[in-house]
């Protein structure tokens, strides 16, 4: 057994590693915990809920790209009420942190689905004003830092946990966001969310995906990535789960290094579900062979 | 149960021009599959994240072969693989042609399960074999090719009566599967089809006038293949349960669907 500690605290919260998952690619955690031990995450961060159902976008919802993928699904839910009924007893079986991704059409609907979470046995609220597939709310609030603040204040105001605030990269400066999120009165901040990107398909001279354009991840994305925790590591005093485009260990810790107390895994979960496993482990062997005792040594430890 | 296996190739050839076909030695994925289900499978080469979702067309004690088109880079990867390499695989995915199943649906309707037509069109042909050969009830099958090149014909006529379609005309019907079952005047007491979506269409439609149920097989882009991504939906007409909305998962409810109950 190793003497690393792995375990890191985000608000009040205490984790038992750093490592969880990205919104979306996990589901509620259901269907990779036939080859997952959910109890060996840090958390669970489930796909994104609203208070009532969302169908998503026509088909096709995703392409490949070159060294990641887009993908449109426009926020496909069950609604708040299957959510709380199936998806929170079933993670409540394992010995992990929840964090539940919340999406809305509008500043309503936000502060309507996180008040009706506030009793829920959940850790911690990710709010999603990053989705680049819907039209109507997600991107909208995540891309002007007025909107950001205002959001982050409304729902600050009747949550009961704490809040992270999901942020796009598609914004002329990430700093200023995340400033604006912690004026708003955040906990911590989640990034990136997926760059908007396209895909043509020139055998049917169309777009590779239904809605057009894309939110891309993957490793192709990853330099943008932990440039960007980076910058908003600089610029707020919050906490920050980093991600886009980790596949390993030694990815994990160049957000780590850059600034981020925690990561997720997305992408890399479809080309191997046991992806953030494999993150736990290789991080506990850098951090054996380094003769690091505490990962958060590690914290933002790059200046 | 799902498995994952970095599985040895145990054979690999071409069958038509650009079909190709692997075996796998497989531990649990053969032994726990039934026909109708797919696999993911994995490129070796990083860029290539996701998974490509191909068909079973065989079971064999361990062994389970697929047959697959060559249509990016992905699948000529896979192509290009010979006897005694390996690649990464996972499943069995999806429901399949769950025929003890689908027998009591019928039964309990007052139906017959006696006589099966199949319908396999263009790389939708190789799911039908497993199928064919597992349908201990009298079978027709009719399968779809652009040309001559009918890759697994002999093994069907194996194991059930063939019925050949060409686009062509170079062999059997000049045209689609489902007018050369209205020519031969094939009837059953059940369908299945797996092919493109227009033969599929039509497939839903002639059941509709036989008056008996088809069941299909769609295909859609997948990223998880799980079930977890929503990548993979298709219309139904009434409420998916796991979703709550009229969206099920192909990977997942599917790819096998009651034609009756999605739109297609």
């Amino acid at each position: 057994m190793s003497n690393v500690n792995l375990g890191v605290s985000l608000c009040g919260v205490d984790f038992k590693n750093p490592v969880t998952v990205a919104s979306g690619t996990f589901g509620s955690g259901m269907e990779y915990s036939e080859f997952v031990d959910l109890n060996r995450l840090g958390a669970v961060t489930t796909k994104g809920v609203a208070i009532t159902p969302w169908a998503g976008n026509p088909t096709p919802r995703i392409a490949e790209t070159y060294g990641g993928m887009i993908n449109a699904i426009g926020l496909q839910n069950p609604g708040l009420d299957t959510f709380l009924k199936r998806d929170i007893p079933f993670l409540k079986n394992y010995d992990t942190k929840i964090i539940v991704n919340v999406c809305g059409h509008s500043e309503e609907e936000y502060v309507e689905a996180v008040k009706r979470l506030a009793d829920a046995p959940v850790d911690m609220l990710e709010i999603n004003i990053s989705c680049p597939n819907v039209k109507e709310g997600g991107i909208a609030f995540g891309t002007v830092p007025a909107s950001a603040e205002k959001i982050t204040k409304a729902v600050k105001a009747v949550a009961k946990q704490p809040i992270i605030m999901k942020l796009s990269p598609n914004v002329t400066s990430i700093a200023d966001m995340a400033r604006a999120c912690e004026a708003g009165g955040a906990d911590a901040v989640s990034l990136i969310n997926t760059l908007t990107g396209m895909k043509i398909d020139i055998n049917r001279r169309t777009f590779a995906v239904a809605n057009k354009t894309g939110g891309m991840s993957g490793p192709a994305v990853k330099p943008v990535a932990v440039r960007m925790v980076y910058e908003v590591a600089n610029a707020v005093n919050l906490p920050i789960i980093g991600m886009g485009g980790i596949r390993n260990a030694e990815d994990a810790l160049e957000f780590i290094m850059a600034g981020a107390t925690m990561v997720s895994v997305g992408t890399a979960n479809f080309n191997d579900p046991l992806t953030t496993i494999k993150v736990v482990e290789g991080l506990e062997e850098f951090c054996d062979k380094n003769g690091v005792k505490d990962i958060k040594e590690l914290i933002g430890c790059v200046k | 149960m799902t498995f994952r296996e970095n599985a040895t190739i145990a054979k690999a050839s071409k069958l038509a021009n650009g079909v190709f076909e692997i075996w796998f030695e497989t531990k649990d994925i053969a032994k726990n599959a039934i026909p109708g289900q797919f696999i993911s499978v994995y490129s070796n080469h990083g860029e290539r994240l996701l998974p490509r979702p191909i068909s079973i067309c065989r079971i064999d004690g361990d062994l389970l072969r697929i047959v697959y088109r060559v249509v990016g880079a992905g699948t000529d990867e896979f192509s290009q693989m010979k006897a005694g390499e390996k690649l990464t695989i996972q499943g069995p995915l999806g429901n399949g042609y769950e025929l003890d199943k689908i027998k009591a649906a019928l039964e309990s309707k007052g139906g017959n399960f006696k006589k099966a037509l199949l319908f396999g069109g263009g790389i939708g042909v190789p799911p039908m074999l497993e199928l064919a050969a597992k349908l201990d009830i009298q079978t027709d099958v009719v399968l779809g090719y652009r040309d001559q090149e009918n890759f697994l014909k002999d093994e069907f006529e194996n194991v059930s009566t063939v019925h050949i379609a060409t686009d062509d005309g170079s062999v059997g019907f000049h045209g689609n599967v489902i007018d050369a079952a209205k020519a031969e005047e094939l009837k059953a007491d059940v369908i299945f089809a797996c092919g493109p979506l227009p033969m599929l269409k039509g497939v839903k439609a002639y059941a509709k006038e036989l008056g008996v149920p088809a069941y299909i097989s769609l295909e859609e882009k997948m990223a998880c293949g799980i079930g977890a991504c929503l990548a993979c939906v298709c219309k139904t007409h009434k409420k998916d349960e796991h979703s709550q909305v009229n969206n099920a998962r192909v990977c997942k409810e599917g790819p096998v669907f009651d034609a009756a109950e999605v739109e297609i």
